[in-house]
């Protein structure tokens, strides 16, 4: 049991211990290495499982099978699909800004693996253990914007830019609340690393302390990950598909990878804070990590199949007038919760 | 810590280099077969007429700006957020008295319009 849970700590410890001095730079640098390409394969399997798991649950949803020919029930679909997607002509628009149309999909890919290198998988098992992890977390996820808005512009077509021009609108309404949220959790641990986070949900996890914040986490999640109800800006049916509609080919399907691994990130991090990420009992750390993201995410999807697209109006309602008061809200109450904890406590 | 900050850098260098990695990979792998109507901007089969560089609707101007206003906000809440239970209760009453004041400010922007889609 303990050695399951330490599985990848002692394969870690083993790496190390080829070299001649363990603790050497050249021997840090390695372990970073293994650690990035760890995070690069955990967004690749994620997007290849979580697009197949998508269009099963649409399927399951909506009393359809989903995909099922190729392979058992279906499992080799995305795979097909990824394969297929690499033999394809990567075409740029003559009319294209072709720097930024080029940039945009590797932002986009880059992002989730610069976020999801700071979540704990497990026990001291963060690829890099940062002090101020969910500051940076929220930092690099940020720009993500930017990507859309470069997308959105550089393509030189009316579908891009209204849909790219969305994505900034809805993403930076999203971001306040998302911010806020999670100030209260910071004010309850006293620390920004990630890690120092999950083990102080040693006796409760936080979404017991915080409801508020993890359901205004969640929904501006997914609003910040551009997921249906809040779709607006890939919604086919008025802007063919926003910023993606002049990618073809890979590049288009780095768009697709990042997606999916920012949808990772969000929801690790809802794991790592509100669900007390990788502790529970029985089970080795790692997997129950692994749950409690599955949950998650399966759960946007769930969303993403009952709901109609909100309207752009109601979106930006729901984000300025009752996210963001409410958040605040959240505030107030976690600074007024622990003053009187403390003079309770007598602290 | 610093070994820390030395890792993201090279995350950085990581995760810029593997996308460049890939497409290279790919512009190998895909046909390359332009063709003067392949390279026309998408617009449901209709010719598009005139750039899509234009000016855009402002609606989305104010939002950025209230945005960045909270964003701003949010660079001071955090590190009182990080030392809240250390410091006394002067500090915490200043604390929520600077945001009552973005408060007030807030309220002036609903009720001068700026949240409102037009």
């Amino acid at each position: 049991m303990q050695t399951l849970n330490n599985l990848f700590l002692i394969i870690a410890h083993f790496i190390r211990s080829l070299f001649a001095d363990p603790q050497s730079v050249w021997a840090n640098l390695t372990m970073d290495v293994i650690n990035f390409i760890i995070v690069v394969v955990i967004i690749v399997l994620a997007a290849l499982i979580l697009i197949l798991l998508e269009r099963k649950v649409a399927g399951w949803t909506s009393m359809r099978t989903g995909p099922n020919r190729l392979g058992p029930r279906g499992w080799f679909q995305t795979i097909a699909d990824a394969l297929k997607l690499m033999g394809k002509e990567d075409v740029t628009p003559a009319g294209a800004d072709k720097i930024i149309f080029k940039i945009a999909p590797m932002i986009i890919f880059s992002l989730p693996m610069m976020t999801l290198a700071v979540i704990p998988y497990g026990n001291h098992m963060a690829p890099i253990d940062l002090d101020l992890g969910i500051f940076y977390f929220l930092a690099v996820s940020a720009i993500s914007t930017l990507a859309f808005l470069m997308a959105g512009w550089g393509s030189n077509n009316k579908y891009s830019l209204l849909g790219g021009m969305r994505a900034v609108a809805q993403m930076i309404s999203y971001e306040i609340p998302l911010l806020f949220s999670l100030l209260g959790v910071i004010m309850i641990t006293q620390s920004f690393n990630l890690g120092d986070i999950v083990k102080a949900q040693h006796t409760i996890p936080f979404i017991v302390l915080q409801p508020l914040a993890f359901v205004i986490y969640i929904i501006a999640g997914i609003a910040e990950v551009n997921r249906a109800p809040f779709d607006l800006v890939e919604a086919d049916q008025e802007v063919v598909a926003g910023p993606f509609t002049e990618y073809t080919g890979l590049r288009w399907g780095l768009f697709f990878l990042g997606e999916y691994g920012n949808m990772t990130a969000v929801s690790a991090l809802a794991a790592t804070v509100f669900l007390g990420g990788w502790q529970g009992p029985f089970l080795p750390g790692w997997v129950w990590f692994w749950m409690k993201v599955g949950v998650i995410i399966f759960f946007m999807m769930w969303v993403r199949w009952t709901f109609p697209r909100i309207r752009v109006d109601h979106l930006m309602h729901l984000a300025w007038k009752v996210l963001l008061p409410l958040s605040i809200l959240n505030i107030f109450l976690t600074g007024l919760g622990i003053f009187i904890y403390r003079l309770v406590m007598g602290g | 810590m610093i070994d820390n900050f030395a890792a993201v850098g090279l995350l950085l260098a990581f995760a810029i280099g593997l996308p460049i990695v890939v497409m290279a990979v790919v512009h190998l792998l895909a046909p390359h077969k332009p063709h003067k109507e392949k390279l026309t901007t998408y617009e449901c089969g209709n010719e598009p007429i005139g750039r899509a560089w234009i000016g855009f609707k402002s609606n989305y101007f104010l939002y950025a700006i209230v945005f960045t206003a909270f964003d701003v906000e949010t660079i001071f809440l955090y590190p009182w957020a990080l030392t809240f239970r250390k410091l006394g209760t002067f500090a915490f009453v200043e604390m929520f008295i600077f945001m009552i004041i973005l408060i007030v400010g807030f309220w002036y922007a609903w009720k001068e319009g700026a949240l409102e889609w037009m």
